[in-house]
């Protein structure tokens, strides 16, 4: 391949003023022809590190001019084998893996993966449990969602968004702190419960960050929705129509801005989702405006769920009591021998769980999340595959930045709401 | 856990096959109320649909002769009776000790809100099955997956190579339950091939071609080592 390179003539120097500083006047028209650039296309290597990749996404792009001809998306850069160790690890020490993979959003995995495997064992939650997930999945659709609308502001050339969307989660992870000892690494779930019930006064910490959510989320929208640089970026830019997105397999967000109103906690309800009151925002041109306008929506959807879910908040256990999955009470052990053998063989063996297979799909921030588990009796998983959503959101990028500039690919990119973490598992 | 829960340590003794008569207690019992798609499946297919299993309470599987998935698949999406729209996951499942590898599709309709799980299973010697990506565009990447990591060829899939692994991997299909956690090379050897690895090797041939205009190429100097790295 030929190296050329591109002369760029300067028509001035600035001259010095009275003052001795330089006198900018207009620039001269440069009087040189225009080089000869050929029509060959060229090869761009965006990635694996590159800020607007959002992790290590390697895009490989052909390009004419400016004009993107094809992109080739190569992943497995953060592969672990996550479904591998998983077949190694018992039932509860499967949790830990899951909010590796979304750590944006690590509650809605954490849950996703127990309510499969709970599927599969015939355990129905505790009244209270259901809630208080309903609770931390909502407040993890919000934390994931914030971050895109930070990480996007930031690639559409705005950083005030950025700030405003991270002190917010700031909050969020305080509440994951005190709830599970961890900021992003939660594993807060066990199979049959949680691994502690909510802590005194989190409710209300809660509620209050719910009620003071909105004021961000308006200076979000004032700042982004009506600016015409966004407008302009953003607007018919990645459109894909609603059959191509169903068929392409987009969900969650992604798919509800094409207009297809699929949203599994309405069209497979779980955990009660039939009795909250909350709509299901859907957008009509299907690009990436539309993608950004309905999570932002999406946000104050969530915060009516929470704020439903708090008020009903019942008492009671959050754990069941099945003698296959819940340790006995620390005082029962103490005091009993059979207590503390049960203890001991629940914590040596792990807890079985019977011959079968289940698939569970819930909505997890970047679309529907499943999680199928396959058991032989044994207390490891035979097979434990995680059906990714930003998998296959992301493999419809080469059809979407398709005659689109460089730029808009990065702004298409970030419409998609990838993370890397659970792409390449 | 004291004397009065007389399932408490009997029930973790016992094992598996009690939790498993508690799970499907509610559905044993009862007859089970026939998935329509498979009825419909029966009557349409006949023999090609193998069996049908009721799992985790109340999810069908259906077992379909590996030879006909694509056409079995096909009509299910463009049936307006099941109208099976939306692909939602294309994964396989290996239970070691020589049984058949199975390839598992989950199907959502969403005008009749229905979900259905269809299974092939492959004999270890015969690892091949009809693409579906021709039917789903969303097959493209889910089977690129089950190749990448169970060795499974997918006949007629428009671009099969490998995804999360490098193309150039060579220690075999990680989730084979003959695949050790490891890996099969030893720790130096993995690390040696990571170190030795070369330009050309992060491109696939169709993007080595991209900006060599047929043209231009002659005017390459020969001695040019980077050439490579700029293509």
């Amino acid at each position: 391949m030929t190296r050329k390179t591109v002369e760029y003539a300067v028509g001035r120097t600035p001259e010095l003023g009275v003052d001795g500083r330089p006198a900018y006047g207009p620039m001269a028209p440069v009087d040189i022809a225009e080089p000869e650039l050929g029509s060959e296309h060229m090869l761009i290597n965006i990635g694996p590190q590159h800020p607007a990749t959002h992790g290590v996404l390697r895009l490989v792009c052909e390009l004419d001019g400016e004009t993107v001809i094809k992109v080739i998306p190569h992943i497995g850069y953060l592969h672990s084998g996550f479904e591998k160790q998983g077949e190694y690890r018992g039932w509860n020490q499967v949790v830990p893996l899951t909010d590796r993979m979304d750590y944006l959003a690590p509650l809605i995995y954490n849950c996703a993966f127990v309510m499969s495997v709970e599927e599969l064992m015939g355990i129905d939650v505790t009244e209270r449990c259901k809630v208080v997930r309903v609770i931390l999945m909502e407040l993890d659709r919000i934390f994931g969602h914030l971050l895109f609308a930070g990480t996007w502001s930031i690639d559409v050339g705005a950083f005030t968004p950025f700030l405003y969307t991270f002190q917010e989660r700031e909050k969020i992870y305080s509440l994951h702190e005190s709830l599970t000892g961890a900021r992003i690494t939660t594993s807060a779930t066990r199979v049959g419960g949680m691994m502690a019930d909510l802590p005194e006064g989190w409710a209300e910490a809660c509620r209050k960050f719910v009620n003071e959510l909105p004021r961000t989320l308006d200076q979000v929208d004032h700042l982004l929705a009506t600016n015409a640089i966004h407008l302009g970026r953003t607007q018919d830019v990645g459109v894909i129509s609603a059959e191509d997105a169903i068929n392409y397999g987009f969900t969650g967000p992604n798919l509800r801005a094409a207009g297809v109103p699929y949203d599994v906690r309405k069209d497979r309800p779980y955990y009660d989702y039939e009795t909250y009151d909350f709509d299901v925002p859907v957008g009509e041109h299907g690009d990436c405006y539309d993608r950004f306008l309905v999570r932002l929506e999406e946000m104050r959807q969530s915060i009516r769920i929470i704020n439903q879910a708090l008020d009903r908040l019942p008492g009671g256990p959050i754990n069941v009591e099945d003698p296959r999955v819940s340790l006995p009470s620390k005082t029962d052990c103490m005091n009993d021998m059979e207590s503390m053998i049960h203890h001991f063989k629940i914590i040596t063996e792990g807890i079985p769980a019977p011959v079968g297979e289940s698939w569970f799909s819930v909505e997890a921030s970047k679309g529907e999340l499943g999680m199928y588990v396959v058991s032989d009796g044994g207390t490891k998983p035979v097979r434990w595959r995680v059906r990714p959503p930003s998998f296959v959101n992301l493999s419809v990028i080469s059809k979407l930045a398709e005659g689109h500039l460089v730029s808009d690919l990065i702004m298409i990119n970030a419409s998609l709401d990838i993370v890397l973490g659970e792409i390449d598992r | 856990m004291s004397d009065e829960s007389p399932s408490g340590l009997d029930a973790v003794e016992a094992g598996p096959a009690a939790s498993a008569g508690e799970a499907g207690a509610g559905t044993a019992g009862a007859p089970v109320p026939e998935h329509p798609s498979v009825r419909a499946l029966r009557g349409r297919f006949g023999d090609a649909i193998r069996r049908q299993e009721l799992v985790a309470r109340n999810q069908v599987v259906v077992f379909v002769d590996p030879r006909r998935v694509r056409e079995i698949l096909g009509w299910l999406k463009e049936e307006p009776e099941q109208s099976y729209a939306f692909l939602s996951d294309v994964t396989a499942v290996d239970y070691g000790g020589g049984r058949p590898l199975q390839v598992v599709y989950q199907l959502w309709s969403l005008v009749h809100r229905r979900n259905l799980r269809v299974k092939a299973e492959l004999p270890l010697d015969d690892l091949r099955v009809d693409s579906v990506a021709p039917l789903w565009k969303t097959a493209n990447w889910l089977e690129r997956e089950v190749y990448d990591l169970f060795g499974i060829t997918f006949e007629g899939h428009p671009d099969l190579r490998r995804i999360l692994m490098p193309e150039n991997y060579a220690e075999g299909h990680p989730l084979r339950k003959d695949f050790p956690l490891r890996g099969r090379f030893s720790r130096a050897e993995q690390t040696r091939r990571a170190l030795s690895q070369e330009v050309a090797d992060f491109y696939i041939p169709e993007e080595m071609e991209i900006g060599r205009d047929p043209q231009l190429v002659p005017e390459t100097p020969p001695s040019d080592d980077s050439a490579g790295e700029s293509a």
